[in-house]
């Protein structure tokens, strides 16, 4: 086995872990394959700490006489120290790490040696496929067609094998327009809007290069999208000035003479080194305790973070709002269409589809729009925050979009079924992970690692009401109006649960929070309390009235009655969690 | 009454803040004799308190008519447009008037009437008693005594008349120390802690220039370190900047000289003055208000503005004070220049960190009274209640409210009061409608004779306390928390957007957490009530009552499978507790609250045939 040769030394006794806010620990550490071990020799408590390896996103050591001390910095923004007797030992144990987190090839993840101690009940991968979205589409529309023209992956190489398109569009069509289309990324559905029937789609940018060509069949696609007389509006995720740029490398944009009925918005959203210098930046101005007021403003400032997270919330809002308010067709779209195409488009769906915010509609929403849409994973989340190697492909983009998720999250604290627990723990799997839900670029490249085989998927471990417990909002409403959330920049926050959450006391909050569980959990136990207690005494009361009336025939004739009155009027008694929609409807109609 | 050149105006528009499409409610304008209304054409009402006014401006006519902007203390800021430049002219001035008060007699708290008759009045008065609060503290003792030199407000005109002081100060050091001090706000007992025997004095800058020294007063501080068993030594922390103490030296003033003190540990900890919080607050303001405000203009103005940095300032100061009493034992003398300001700040923040009694609705009311109220911190110049030198007004009671709200956010089961409970006071300090707060100092308060002539605040607070009960409280969820240690790293500090942005709705989160636990909390209460109600009601029915609720207690972990047969009388029974619908409505699902609809208005436009960049960035902004 290859990992023996890595793991120069397994085992170091007497070192010392100093973790994020919590006193230093003598005990043992180990190496083994995939994980860090320390556990503390202290019988009480028994404090192990289990860490992947390729959650570790940067090594660094220093040595003081003899004793050496290796510092981790991992992907989900922690920060642990490890003191370790004996130079010798102390680097055979650093470089061991590095080599163990850095392996370059992805069937040496743990994903495919991980066993599950869990019973799986459902299998996550096939939990959210695209013919039961399709499936759910057309119970309301026929006007789309599942396509598989890519089912080798062959007419887009970044597309899963079935996608969804204007029916009125036949393959032989859509491979002319994937070849007037960046990376073959033909305009597809992403998402239809229920209420009045708009549809957003998504693409890559159109290949019109410096001479403007053009390519009926694309245009023939996203018209079929249009109502008659109407006008949809293309969303393109750079600014003018990128789009121009584009043409001299063959990109480009929609002209407005060959798209007549579409009217083209720039928006300007980041990508690559931009978006992964901000978060470095970001993640040092969090870890640096002794910036004093002006500095710490001025390098979250500097970090730009909060400004990336403004620009995609407010381009998902106009994505929302040209498609609700304006009763318009919307095609999404940057260069690639990989990036910041599916932060406008999913958070636009998170804004106008109460589906969206349950946990499996947003796992539903992940998978569709991340996974099978063919945003590199791999690539972008190869490295966080610390690295030292800086390649051009890293970037947060999905971090930036979970934190999005957050932002809205916070506004509307009752309307999504997940808390932001959920959220981090998508955010630390993106990294790092036992399941291989997030292994490879796409599709195509998951297929070929038959990943759905040889590995578990995260959604079979989550989907277990287990672990569902720990990610359930309990103040969730369902709540089926589209929301819309406030982008100044009073509004935004920094998203304390991830890049502060190593940095700072949380007892209290976290006691704080659970106080508020407790209060719900009371007032359910007491709403409950107070039917059944309802319902006894009205039981007394009948069982005197039937004794009073015993001797009356038409008995029977009564008491069915009572029987059928009974199904409504309790249902409106059990503490149902829908009485707080109903003012809400009175007042729409 | 004289003042008002016109009660009503027709037609008026009022603007909204951010809107950057002057997006406007159209409605009547009218002037009372206490209060600006304005209705719109869907009977929403806007009132403004006249005392609440903090600037009237007049800008220049435009074609809709002419634009007036109202600033006011609480944060609000109301854009009205008149359509006749008259009309406007008349409200203007009209406004100018009656927001500018010469005389205390003519402040709102004169002519209020909340119809409580006069025993009642003069209870409300009694309802916070420093005497009992000085009981509580455990004074006076073998060390501490009151002391009735102030009786008359002969020494200090700006103290109370009841202090305390070491017992081993004796008259003519009292006397003399006053003398060598600023304004003769010699060193006084603010708080007193009972188990470290330590005490929290406070006074102001002596007069030492270059090189006085004053017996009395350094027998002063050795009758206050003297007076504490458990530490011979006592800190003496002056809150100001290095730099402005020592000019103050030029003017006679100055800061003690550690050589002629014996055993007194100095310390600056650097709180800016007055004139500085001003501007601070200032900026702050003008960056918040920005219509179109980018992240980057916001953090940087924010930054520049270096308001959250004297919030810091501030609590970093009370932090230091509360170390020396619960660490060292040892006591702490506080002061500034005056005494009042800084020193006010640091002595209350410094309480409320020692001492969970200030943490509960009557102690904060109690903390007021006492570090603010009594020891004259002039509330009627840095609130601007008369028409006065505007020099004089400062934010510094607003940061003191500020400090605590962020003390809040770190501990949220500390206080029994929220959030609301803060701006409720906030409005307050400013409405002048409540004698409370009026006048800079207690003597000026007796002269005014308020407590025969206005109410109390506190006992209205008190009525309706549900409001600013915070149902997380938990009084004695864990011993530490008589004591709190906040982290006063820079990242814990945050923007209160509830303060500064309390009447820009679209801002805040359009469900709150906090108001749903509030109700449910107080749901629960009532809940419990109905059980013991249907409870003792099942047991008067059935003979044998405790298997009754034995069984239903089995039966609540269930509700689900009760439904089994229910007689028709059934619908006439009371439904659950009403829920307040209120706190369920999302804003947001309004489009009109974040300006998108303005993104819509210009859609419906005759459209460019080249979208612009800008087109998109400009409507989307908000």
């Amino acid at each position: 086995m290859e990992f023996a040769e890595l793991i120069k030394t397994p085992r170091a006794d007497n070192a010392v872990l100093h973790g994020p806010r919590c006193p230093a620990v003598r005990g043992t550490l180990c190496l083994t394959g995939h994980h860090l071990i320390f556990s503390s020799r202290r019988k009480e408590g028994g404090e192990e700490l289990w860490l992947l390896h390729a959650n570790i996103d940067c090594v660094e050591k220093r040595f003081v006489g003899s004793l050496g001390t290796i510092v981790i910095k991992c992907k989900d923004l922690r920060i642990i120290q490890l003191d370790i007797p004996g130079m010798e030992e102390c680097l055979n144990i650093a470089s061991s790490i590095e080599a163990l987190s850095t392996l370059d090839s992805i069937t040496l993840m743990y994903p495919f040696f991980y066993r599950p101690m869990f019973e799986v009940v459902e299998d996550g991968w096939r939990s959210y496929l695209p013919e039961q979205e399709f499936e759910l589409l057309s119970s309301v529309t026929d006007e789309w067609r599942l396509s598989c023209a890519n089912k080798d992956f062959s007419v887009c190489p970044t597309y899963p094998p079935v996608v969804i398109i204007p029916k009125c569009i036949d393959d032989e069509a859509l491979r002319k327009v994937a070849v007037f289309r960046y990376g073959g990324r033909f305009p597809v559905l992403s998402y239809y809007h229920k209420k009045n029937g708009m549809v957003m789609m998504r693409s890559s940018q159109p290949l019109t290069g410096t001479n403007g060509r053009r390519c009926k069949e694309d245009e023939k696609l996203i018209n079929a999208t249009l109502r008659p007389g109407k006008r949809g509006y293309i969303i393109d995720t750079r600014s003018l000035n990128v789009a121009q740029q584009a043409r001299a490398k063959g990109g480009g944009f929609e002209q407005e003479v060959y798209y007549p009925q579409w009217r083209r918005i720039h928006k300007c959203i980041e990508r690559f080194n931009i978006l992964q210098e901000s978060l470095i930046k970001l993640v040092e101005a969090c870890n640096d305790q002794s910036h004093n007021m002006d500095r710490w403003l001025s390098k979250l400032e500097a970090s730009n973070w909060l400004t990336h997270i403004k620009e995609i919330l407010t381009a998902a809002c106009l994505a929302a709002q040209c498609i609700d308010r304006e009763g318009a067709s919307v095609l999404v779209h940057g260069s690639d269409g990989t990036d910041s195409t599916l932060q406008v488009t999913s958070l636009a769906q998170i804004i106008l589809d109460p589906r969206c915010r349950t946990i499996r509609g947003f796992e539903a929403l992940v998978v569709r729009e991340w996974l099978q849409a063919g945003h590199p994973f791999q690539l972008r989340c190869a490295q966080s925050a610390y690295s030292n190697t800086k390649q051009k492909w890293e970037a947060p983009v999905f971090l930036l979009f979970l934190d999005c998720v957050w932002q809205i999250l916070r506004q509307f604290p009752c309307s999504f079924e997940f808390n932001e627990q959920f959220l981090i723990m998508l955010f630390e799997h993106a990294y790092a992970s036992q399941f291989g839900t997030f292994l490879g670029n796409n599709e195509n490249e998951r297929s070929k690692l038959k990943l759905t085989q040889k590995t578990m998927s995260l959604w079979s471990w989550v989907n277990r009401s287990e672990e569902l417990a720990r990610f359930k909002n309990p103040l969730f409403e369902a709540n089926s109006l589209v929301i819309w959330p406030s982008v100044a920049p009073q509004s935004l926050q920094l998203w304390e649960g991830v890049f502060l959450r190593w940095n700072r006391p949380s007892k209290f909050l976290d006691e704080a929070q659970e106080e508020v569980l407790n209060i719900i959990n009371y007032n359910r136990e007491l709403q409950a309390k107070v039917n059944a207690l309802r319902r006894q005494l009205a039981e007394l009361e009948t069982d005197d009235r039937m004794q009073e009336n015993l001797t009356l025939p038409v008995m029977n004739g009564v008491s069915s009655q009572a029987g059928n009155g009974l199904t409504q009027t309790s249902l409106k008694q059990l503490p149902s969690r829908s009485w707080q929609w109903e003012g809400e409807e009175r007042r729409k109609k | 009454m004289e003042h008002i050149r016109t009660t009503k105006v027709e037609q008026v528009k009022l603007l909204d803040r951010f809107s950057t499409s002057n997006k406007s409610l159209t409605g009547t304008l009218y002037l009372t004799a206490t209060h600006l209304l304005f209705i719109d054409s869907s009977r929403r009402e806007t009132w403004i308190l006249h005392h609440h006014i903090a600037a009237v401006e007049k800008l220049p006519l435009t074609t809709s008519g002419c634009p007036l902007v109202i600033q006011c203390k609480n944060f609000r800021i109301v854009h009205f447009v008149v359509p006749r430049e008259r009309d406007c002219h008349d409200v203007y001035n009209s406004l100018l008037q009656l927001s500018r008060t010469a005389k205390y007699e003519e402040l709102y708290a004169f002519s209020y009437n909340p119809k409580q008759n006069e025993s009642e009045q003069v209870k409300g008065w009694q309802l916070i008693d420093l005497a009992e609060e000085y009981k509580r503290m455990g004074v006076p003792n073998d060390y501490w005594q009151l002391s009735d030199a102030n009786r008359d407000y002969k020494i200090c005109e700006t103290y109370p008349r009841d202090l305390y002081v070491p017992r081993t100060a004796s008259k003519p050091i009292i006397v003399g120390s006053s003398k060598f001090r600023s304004k003769g706000r010699f060193p006084v007992l603010s708080y007193y802690h009972k188990d470290k025997k330590a005490a929290i004095c406070r006074c102001s800058q002596p007069l030492s220039g270059f090189s006085a020294r004053c017996l009395e007063d350094e027998h002063m501080l050795q009758a206050i370190s003297k007076a504490n068993p458990s530490n011979r030594y006592m800190y003496v922390m002056d809150t100001r900047p290095k730099l402005n103490a020592m000019a103050n030296r030029a003017a006679g003033k100055g800061y003690e000289n550690e050589d002629n003190y014996s055993n007194i540990r100095f310390q600056f900890v650097g709180i800016e003055n007055i004139h500085v919080m001003r501007s601070s607050l200032q900026k702050l303001l003008e960056v918040s208000g920005t219509k179109g405000l980018s992240v980057n203009d916001f953090l940087s103005g924010l930054e520049s503005s270096g308001w959250l940095r004297h919030i810091k300032a501030v609590l970093d100061a009370a932090v230091f004070l509360v170390k020396a009493i619960a660490v060292e034992s040892a006591s702490v003398l506080v002061h500034c220049s005056d005494g009042w300001d800084r020193t006010s700040q640091v002595c209350s923040l410094g309480a409320l960190l020692l001492d969970s009694y200030y943490r509960t609705i009557k102690g904060f009311m109690v903390l007021i009274e006492k570090d603010w109220i009594s020891f004259g911190h002039k509330f009627s110049d840095r609130c601007c209640q008369l028409d006065g030198d505007p020099k004089e007004i400062s934010p510094v009671f607003t940061q003191f409210l500020e400090s605590v709200w962020n003390l809040m956010e770190q501990f949220p089961q500390a206080f029994e009061y929220n959030e609301a409970f803060l701006l409720q006071i906030h409005e307050h300090v400013h409405s002048c409608q409540f004698g409370n707060f009026l006048g800079n100092c207690q003597k000026e308060r007796e002269e005014l004779k308020l407590k025969e002539k206005t109410y109390s605040l506190w006992p209205f607070l008190l009525d309706e306390q549900k409001k600013y009960q915070n149902p997380l409280y938990s009084p004695d969820f864990s011993p530490e928390l008589t004591l709190l240690e906040p982290n006063t790293v820079s990242f814990n500090f945050k923007f209160w957007r509830n303060m500064y942005h309390q009447f820009d709705r679209s801002m805040h989160p359009r469900q709150s957490v906090y108001d749903l636990i509030m109700n449910m909390s107080e749901q629960n209460k009532q809940l419990e009530k109905d059980i013991k109600e249907l409870e003792a009601k099942i047991k008067q029915k059935n003979g044998q009552p405790d298997a009754v609720i034995l069984k239903e207690h089995q039966q609540s972990a269930h509700p689900a499978p009760v439904a089994l047969k229910t007689p028709p009388c059934f619908k006439k029974e009371q439904p659950l507790i009403p829920v307040n619908d209120a706190v369920r409505t999302i804003e947001g699902s309004n489009t009109a609250d974040n300006r998108y609809s303005e993104f819509m208005e210009e859609f419906s436009k005759a459209e460019p045939a080249v979208v612009s960049l800008e087109y998109g960035v400009a409507r989307m902004t908000c």
